[in-house]
């Protein structure tokens, strides 16, 4: 095709830009181990976060009440509560169901005595950019992800937290 | 003219490369409601069924030939 200087300059920027475009959907930030957890409390999460998270073991979960492995996890995540809590491991849950009785009604079944909270605007999830419900981070008293879970696998993962947990706790000065 | 086509092509290239949509898992909800399941209706699935086997069946639907007359 004889095509114009000027015409083909054109058609590539366009094709350029839009391929740009389209690649920039699936471009991902996401959280890495490493990385610092961000400030929970600049988040503007709907319910009540622990009152100090600073030089805590923090292991934050990203749960919700379509998900049937999330509801695995809660006895799991129960577990490491009573065990680990007085030993200085916070446990921050954290939902992303788009309606409150949505996720109330799975509290009811699968009760918390840990901390649950709900990003009810998906900003908080969606800058970790999470690739699988739910996700859990182990945050070090540092605050940098130590550990990262996509998913929960039963018996295994938990074997794993725990693991993963004992060594931050023996760490913590 | 051919500034028009090469407008149009490009049109057509934002139009084609950019339709593509990615459902971020915290976003699968709808997705995965106990009404998007084909199987929640036992009678509706078994109808469909019926009705995909009496039509599929003179193509060999289902590994078995013949047919399609919807009478079985």
């Amino acid at each position: 095709m004889n095509m114009p200087a000027l015409n083909k300059k054109f058609l590539f920027t366009i094709l350029s830009a839009s391929l740009l475009l389209t690649g920039a959907q699936f471009a991902s930030a996401a959280l890495k181990v490493g990385d610092a957890f961000p400030d929970l409390f600049a988040q503007k999460l709907e319910g009540k976060l622990p009152e100090s998270l600073k030089g805590k073991v923090l292991f934050v979960d990203f749960w919700a009440s379509w998900c049937a492995p999330c509801a695995q996890s809660f006895p799991a995540m129960e577990e490491l509560q009573k065990t680990y809590a007085k030993r200085g491991l916070v446990i921050i849950a954290i939902s992303v169901d788009e309606k409150d009785a949505a996720m109330q009604a799975f509290l009811k079944k699968h009760p918390a005595s840990f901390a649950v909270v709900r990003d009810a605007a998906h900003k908080l999830v969606s800058a970790v950019d999470v690739s699988a419900m739910p996700t859990s981070f182990i945050v070090d008293a540092d605050g940098k992800v130590r550990f990262l879970h996509n998913g929960f696998h039963g018996d295994e993962t938990k074997k794993q937290y725990i693991t993963e947990i004992e060594s931050l706790l023996k760490d913590k000065p | 003219m051919k500034a028009k086509v090469f407008f149009a092509m490009s049109c057509a290239a934002l139009l084609l490369t950019s339709g593509c949509v990615n459902v971020k898992p915290w976003e699968r909800g709808a997705l995965s409601d106990y009404t998007m399941r084909p199987d929640r209706d036992p009678l509706g699935a078994a109808q469909s069924e019926h009705i995909w086997f009496s039509r599929e069946q003179s193509n060999g639907g289902r590994g078995v030939g013949g047919g399609g007359c919807g009478c079985n």
